[in-house]
């Protein structure tokens, strides 16, 4: 008896043992946690005046021709705004995932300016959580058009303008993002001398995705008190962004003329409510140069 | 004597069965599309696969995400139009080999098999049969397979505009080193 339970236990380790069939195998392996990094927060490192959280990818030469035309409110005349334009164009490269460059031309006040953008936090979930993303912006513009009063006294730096920007933002969800942005413009030279050389605003932009191709922008610059001619205004702009593979066309409205920082901040003269309003538009092609591994 | 008669018999089964289940974490998977306009190819290097030779199971699965591009756009409009990693974020196979038997493990050779199952990508589950090579070199195991995927099948729309420049199938290339599972 015994050796019989013997021989069957021996034989039933030989036996190809048939374990009820696991629907799952690869949940024996474990899930392994990854960071996963937000992006596409918006289609382009604009959202329409303001940079926007996002950057060029590293290796990535975005080539960038905006536009606004006259103010609406000019009528038949002016084929409401049609016949007169403002231009400017640039480009922007990636140098890492985190930090890009640009610099750009514009024809409002012959104005050349270049900047650089880096990520300092990225918005991230998973092993690596981080709620959101924040950039650090900094632009120089030189003024080229002749200097108002030749007569007196002109220095090379009066020229001179610079802006510093916090961007902080998150991606809500996939079709909601919304940021906020610290902002001081420097001016080495006002008009007047109640105009101050430091400018501080408080800039907002958000964004609704209303298709998968096809997202609604906004953003609105809110300038503190008493530091620019009353003449001027707080810069509002709605716009879509429209994109077909490798290009971003971004159509907007606008009360803002200049499409640099130390102009739409502290030099917008619009006023919605009386039609002062620009159509325009951003047209963003990218061309891949170098190839990184992006995350 | 009974006892670890027993016991030895029991650590011997488990033993021979574990023995027949292989993974990885690092299978590769390979796509491309090629029209006149443009190619498009991306990498995806860690894959998850666990295949158990006895009962000729075997699973993929991939991460959308970690599928990268050359170009930092086509990346980002891969995750965001087309796949929409966010809503799916993981693909998988799960499937049957179905001429398992054949694949003799302890012997060097390359197997031919057929594979069987169900490829789920983009939220929809479709049927897939494709072949593939098993190699057997000094204990070591490792596969590929080859297989085209139509867009359409998996709910992937291309819109009008670029329907020039994305083909409307891919061909998806596998390719796994197979470790034990212990």
């Amino acid at each position: 008896m015994k050796k019989v339970l013997l021989a069957f236990i021996c034989a039933l380790a030989f036996i190809p043992v048939t374990y009820a069939q696991e629907d799952d195998l690869l949940s024996l392996l474990g899930e392994e946690e990854t960071t996963d990094y937000a992006n596409a927060a918006f289609k382009t490192n604009r959202v329409i005046n303001l940079h926007s959280l996002e950057n060029t990818a590293a290796g990535v030469f975005d080539f960038k021709i905006s536009h606004r035309f006259g103010f609406i409110s000019g009528g038949v005349q002016e084929l409401f705004g049609l016949d007169a334009s403002t231009i400017r164009i640039g480009g922007d490269y990636g140098i890492t995932n985190r930090l890009m460059v640009g610099f750009g031309r514009s024809s409002y006040e012959k104005t050349y300016d270049v900047f650089g953008k880096y990520k300092l936090l990225r918005q991230s979930s998973g092993k690596k959580t981080m709620p959101i993303t924040a950039a650090l912006f900094a632009s120089a513009a030189i003024k080229t058009t002749p200097f108002s009063d030749p007569e007196r006294d002109n220095y090379f730096s009066s020229r001179l303008y610079y802006t510093w920007q916090l961007i902080l933002g998150r991606k809500f969800s996939e079709g909601f993002s919304l940021q906020v942005s610290p902002t001081l413009v420097h001016r080495n030279l006002t008009a007047t001398v109640a105009e101050k050389n430091d400018v501080y605003a408080v800039a907002g932009a958000g964004r609704i995705k209303l298709s998968k191709r096809i997202a609604l922008n906004a953003e609105y610059i809110y300038v503190l008190p008493d530091q620019i001619a009353s003449r001027y205004r707080n810069s509002l702009s709605l716009g879509f962004d429209i994109e077909t593979g490798g290009h971003v066309f971004q159509l907007h409205f606008t009360n803002s003329t200049s499409m640099i920082e130390k102009g739409f901040v502290t030099e917008t003269s619009g006023n919605w409510l009386d039609g002062d309003i620009h159509f325009g538009f951003n047209v963003s092609r990218v061309f891949t140069f170098k190839n990184f591994e992006h995350e | 004597m009974k006892k670890s008669i027993i016991l030895a018999s029991l650590i011997f089964t488990v033993f021979s069965v574990s023995a027949q289940k292989y993974f990885t974490k690092e299978g590769k998977v390979y796509f491309h599309s090629k029209t006149q306009m443009e190619k498009i190819e991306a990498t995806n290097s860690k894959a998850t696969s666990v295949i158990d030779f006895s009962t000729g199971a075997i699973e993929w699965g991939v991460l959308v995400k970690a599928f990268k591009f050359e170009k930092a756009l086509m990346q980002e409009h891969f995750n965001e139009n087309y796949l929409e990693s966010n809503k799916f974020p993981k693909s998988t196979f799960k499937g049957k080999i179905e001429n398992v038997s054949s694949i003799q493990l302890g012997k060097d050779g390359s197997y031919p098999v057929v594979i069987k199952g169900t490829l789920y990508m983009h939220g929809v589950s479709k049927p897939v049969t494709a072949n593939a090579t098993f190699v057997v070199k000094g204990g070591a195991i490792s596969g590929t397979s080859k297989l085209r995927v139509l867009l359409a099948d998996h709910n992937i729309t291309v819109p009008a505009v670029v329907k020039d420049n994305i083909s409307k199938e891919v061909e998806i290339s596998i390719s796994a080193d197979y470790s034990v599972f212990k």
